[in-house]
Order: C-alpha cells, then structure tokens, then sequence
C-alpha cells in the first residue's frame, strides 16, 4: 500500500501505536528473528489482559494495598518560595513502594508473566530502581529472577545491588561496553534469545521493540490519570505545566500520557545534560541525538556518523543510556512535548535544594526535573501551576551524592 | 546472475557444498583480514560472510561481540572496510556478503549503504537484527543492485512466516540452527534436519544453516541436509587466542582451521 511518509504532526496523538508498533515513524520492531515470536506472545496477552477485568482488578488491588497508591500530589510551599514564581507540586511517586515508580510497571508485567505461564523474571537496570522492582514484583509472586546490571552502575548505586539480592534475585554483573545500562539491556536481550518459552523479559522503560513502548505507558500512565484527578481536586484545575526526567522516559510517559489530549496543559521532558553538550559527556538523546535504531526500535539516539552507539554520561545512572522511547521521539516532533537538558551540576543543586528545603531527598534522575521546573516556575507568575514528577527517591543516591558534594 | 547465486548453482551441479566462514571485519586490524580472506578461499570457503563491527550487537555471543568491540577500539570506520574490500575483491572468487546490523544501515541511509557496498564489490547482505515486517526499506535498494538479502529464520519461526522469509530472502536462507545467540555448542539440535527439510518444501533457495557449529563433524552433519553452513564464533575465537602472536600467526591460525572445517564437506579427500 502507498501512504504519503507519516509526519509527526499528521498523527493522532491518541491513537499511537499502530498495530506494527509505530509512533508516526518511530517504534517499530528492530529485533532478531528469533525474539519475534515471544514479543508476539506478549502483545497478543497483552491485549488480552487489558480487556480482562479480572487482570485489571487484581493490578488494581496491588497497587492500592501493597504500592501504596494513590501517591500524593504535593504543594511543596518552600520550593515555590525559592524559586519566587509559579507554584510548584510534587507528584510523590518516592512514596511508592520501593521507591520509585518502577514498581508501577513491574507488578503489570509480573502479572502478565503469570498469564503467560512464565515462572522467571529478567530485568535490565540502570539506576537500579526497575531491578529492585522487579526482584520485589518476583518475591510478591513468588517468581525466579536474575537482573543484569553494568558494573559501574552497581558501584554507583551499591544500596540497590544489595536490596536486589536481599529480595532473592541474581544480580548478572555486565562488563562489556560501558558497563552502564546500554550493555545491560544487551544482555538481557541475549538472555531472553534463549530463554522466552519460559522467561519473561521486564523491560523498565518505554523503549525497545513493540510493545514494550506501550505496554510500559499503559502500566505508568497510572500517574498521570491519578494526577490529573488531583489536580482538578485540589487545585481546582488542571496545572500548566508537567515536567518528568526523561532517560528512557517511563516516568515521563506515565504522567505526560493522560494529559496529551489537554491542549492548554504544557508537557516538558528533561534530558540528563552532563557535564558539557560535547558528545560523550551527555545523554540528551532527543536534545542533541538524531533518529536511529537501537534496542529494538526507531527513535532518537546517540550515535557517531557509523551508526555506533556513542558513550554517553550522566550524573544519574537512569539517565544515563544513548536511546529514549519512540513514543518521546513522536511527541517531540509533533511538539506536543517540549525537551530540553540540564546539567549534572544543576541537577546537584537542585538535589540539595529540595532536601534541605522540603525534606524530601530526590533520585538523581528526578532532581533533573527539579531543576528544571526551579527555573521554570521563575520565570512564571505566581497564579501558574508547574507540577514535577519526583519519580523516586534518593536514598540509593546517597553514597554518590556524598562523594560528589565532597562530605 | 549474482555471484552467490553461480556459487550455489554450481554447488549444486557437481554436489558440493557451501563453507562460509565468518570473519569480524578488522580484528585485530584491517590487514590481516586482507591477509586472511584469500587464505580462507584457499582453505575451501566458498563464501565470506564479513561481519561488519557494531557497538551493541544484540544477536551475538560473547566471542564475536568481543571480537566486535576489539575491533572498533581502533577506531574502525565502515568506510575503511569497504575500501579494504573494494582492494581485494579482484584478488577473490568467493562471494563475500556483509552480515550488518540495521543500526548501521539505517544511519547512513539504506540506499548510500547499499550503493556503496555494492560498489566496493559485496554481494549481498545478511540482516541479523532486521525482521521482516521492517525490511521493506532494504529490500528494494538490495534487489536494484543486483545483490543478494537475506534474512533469518529462527526455530521458533512458524513455517508459514519462515516462508513469507524465503520469499523476501534472495541468494539463500539462513536457518538458525538454535533459539538465543551465536557461538559454539558441543552438539547439534535435533530437529535441526527435519525443520530444514519443511523450509525445503515452502523455498528453492539454498539453505543455510548457523549458529553453535564449531567442528568438522558438525559442519558434516549440517550439510547432509543444508547446502551450506556457516562457522563464526569458533574462528574468531581462535582468533582473540593468538591476536597477541602477529599477523601471520592469526592468518595461519585461521586457514588452519577452515581447511579443518572444510575437511567436513562432502568430496573432501579426508571426508568420510
């Protein structure tokens, strides 16, 4: 069939994916024959899960009981006073259980392994937070997992290597490339080469192939719905501005999802700027990448004039990876969403600041929004709205923040 | 007609067999897999698959993506490849095919990354990572040059897409002859004959089959039912063991094994 090349801004923001896993034209399924079967196994129990109200009870029930939800939305008053500007509130998914709002997509997943028939877990992790997940999701359901895990995330992000094992799973050091989160989805695609009749791969972000990308929005987009509500409730209307982290983009997706259809409503993804815009000292993929192949889908990435994957950096292990979700990618070309980048140094600050002024001790990757929004909600009036998604919390983050403040 | 099409039909006509050695493209440097491609005509290949270095090769095992990475730690760049190639192609009969990762192709644009092999003398192409409903964008560029695309078929490819495969494949198929990633494995599946034997009823094309072949009796047993068979991890493995020892040592290291490998086609003097 002939169809004019699909621009981003002649698509349906609604209605993405596709039936081939297109977003406009990111997406896809870039991904070795042999994998081709078991993604088609997870979508076509996917949809079925989604239409089983039984399936969506039982997620339901554990989010609410054992995840705690619903999070708070928060009106962080010493924040808004410090940034002397709009009035910002926390969207507290540091509250959830485990910490972060990974646990939101590792319980759906771990769900649908179990329908599946499917007795182990496999996790990629960076930070280390969608790990810990996973081994929790694994332990609450009484299923095998093993986390593959760049060696230099798992000195960086120590405390999480040892609640992964305290919960019973295996975490795989992955020493080739990087050794950040890149190289240890690579090797958790490899395993999964292998092991799909009986294992489930969790993929921790809206990345790789079809469906993951959306399957992992759906199951995030929890957030958003929720916060959508609160906002009406609390404020009285919905806010004017959401920023989230954007690594692979799983927080951001959640709660940016459920207010796309709301014009008036500006969504901002905040990429990890490193320490400079010079390549290999970053992981702004969408800022500064251009569309590529990577993990099993078309979007922005990092790479050189070959196609090679480029180094990246970022202070925050979940930022730091080349790629980002395709659903991203199409949002950012249809303008939808707004990107843009900050330093690990802002980052730092904005760590500090919001421990100091709320209490509350950020993720690495989540103080990337709040620095943002701070700059934001400055240069704003006071009636606006800026909501953050403090997407987890640091206490994983504490041993690096030490060494990086010189304590 | 395409050089790996006379290739396999002239296989066919006097009963022989295809050994198609896979070589990393530039390990341990350019040079010696210059040095090494004649040496591997010689030791009975008739088809190279060049495997073309990628950052994150997802469809590898440990020894070729070491081998990849060793690669482009010296700063490998594909233009360098093809003009190794571009060099050598007067000096080789075999046909010389790219094994490539769609990251790559899809950079530089699938048509430029076509043209330009092309140019530089490869006669086709095998897509590890790109599955069919994606391959649409390739295709086309492959079948106007004039060369040869071939996709992979997995064990868990149902026959009715393994077909659909075949059908978008040119030159031969390539059978994996197990689910997960490359390298060398002590036996043979065993379904392996019967599932090349029901991808012969769907396809005329030759049959390729890789994955986990390492030795001389299991290139035999592959090709009692395939018409050719592909060895990779286990050469470049030998490879990384002697990578220290010079350039010719790695060459002579390698056309010993093949010559080893080949001693399992049929019509092989040592062939039982």
């Amino acid at each position: 069939m002939e169809t004019k090349p699909l621009t981003a801004e002649s698509v349906d923001p609604l209605a993405v994916p596709d039936t081939r896993g297109r977003f406009g034209s990111f997406g896809g399924v870039y991904v070795p024959e042999t994998l081709y079967a078991a993604l088609a196994q997870v979508s076509a129990e996917y949809e079925k899960a989604k239409k089983d109200p039984a399936f969506q009870a039982k997620l339901d029930g554990m989010l609410r009981d054992y995840v705690g939800r619903s999070t708070p939305l928060y009106f962080a008053a010493r924040l808004t006073e410090t940034a002397g500007g709009a009035r910002i509130f926390l969207k507290r998914e540091d509250l959830s259980h485990t910490g972060a709002h990974k646990i939101n997509n590792s319980l759906g997943q771990a769900l649908l392994a179990i329908r599946m028939g499917k007795r182990r877990l496999i996790a990629e992790t960076g930070a280390g937070q969608h790990g810990v997940a996973t081994a929790t999701a694994a332990a609450v359901f009484g299923l095998e997992c093993d986390v593959f895990m760049g060696t230099e995330d798992m000195r960086r992000q120590r405390p999480n290597v040892l609640r992964m094992n305290m919960l019973g799973a295996r975490v795989v050091p992955v020493e080739s490339g990087s050794r950040t989160l890149k190289d240890a989805t690579n090797a958790a695609m490899r395993d999964w080469m292998e092991s799909s009749p009986h294992t489930h791969y969790i993929i921790g972000s809206v990345v790789g192939p079809h469906p993951f990308p959306m399957m992992v929005r759906d199951f995030q987009s929890v957030i958003g719905r929720e916060c959508r509500a609160q906002c009406l409730e609390q404020i009285g209307r919905l806010p004017d501005y959401v920023v989230a982290c954007v690594g692979g983009g799983s927080n951001a997706a959640g709660i940016f999802y459920p207010f796309v259809g709301d014009a008036a409503v500006k969504l901002v993804g905040v990429e990890a700027g490193g320490k400079s815009s010079t390549p290999g000292e970053h992981a702004a993929s969408i800022t500064m990448g251009r569309p590529g192949v990577l993990h099993g889908s078309m979007s922005y990435v990092l790479q050189d004039d070959d196609g090679q994957t480029a180094d990246v950096h970022s202070i925050s292990a979940g930022l730091d990876y080349p790629g980002v979700g395709p659903e991203h990618a199409f949002w950012h070309d249809s303008r939808r969403v707004q990107y843009t980048s900050i330093t690990d140094k802002l980052a730092l600050e904005a760590f500090t600041t919001l421990t100091r002024r709320e209490g509350i001790i950020p993720a690495l990757e989540s103080s990337h929004a709040v620095a943002h929004a701070l700059q934001l909600a400055a240069s704003l009036p006071k009636d606006r709205v800026v909501v953050i998604n403090l997407s987890g919390r640091g206490d994983k983050d504490l041993d690096e923040a030490k060494r990086l403040l010189g304590l | 007609m395409n050089r790996i099409e006379r290739i396999f039909r002239d296989l066919k006509s006097r009963g022989g067999r295809a050994l198609m050695p896979f070589i990393t493209a530039g390990d341990p440097d350019l040079d010696t897999t210059a040095a090494m491609l004649p040496r591997v005509e010689e030791a009975g290949a008739s088809i190279c698959e060049l495997g073309i270095p990628f950052s994150d090769p997802i469809a590898d095992g440990p020894v070729i993506q070491a081998s990849m990475a060793y690669a482009l730690s010296k700063h490998l760049r594909t233009a360098d490849i093809l003009a190794m190639t571009r060099r050598l192609r007067p000096r080789l009969n075999m046909g010389v095919v790219a094994m490539v990762s769609y990251s790559i192709v899809h950079r530089a644009g699938p048509r430029r990354f076509v043209a330009d092999a092309a140019a530089a003398g490869f006669d086709g192409f095998i897509f590890p990572d790109l599955p069919l409903e994606e391959s649409d964008a390739i295709l086309g560029s492959v079948r106007d040059a004039g060369l040869t695309c071939t996709l992979l078929i997995a064990p868990t490819t149902p026959i009715e897409r393994a077909e659909k495969i075949a059908r978008a494949s040119s030159g031969f198929v390539y059978v994996l002859s197990r689910s997960g990633i490359t390298g060398e494995r002590a036996s043979l599946p065993a379904d392996l004959a019967q599932r090349v034997q029901r991808l012969r009823g769907v396809t005329d094309l030759p049959i390729t089959v890789g994955f986990g072949v390492s030795t001389p009796d299991q290139v035999r047993c592959v090709v009692e039912v395939a018409d050719a068979v592909i060895v990779g991890s286990a050469i470049m493995r030998r490879v990384a063991d002697v990578r220290e020892q010079g350039r010719e040592r790695v060459v002579d290291e390698v056309s010993r094994f093949v010559s080893e490998l080949a001693a399992g086609l049929p019509g092989s003097a040592v062939a039982r």
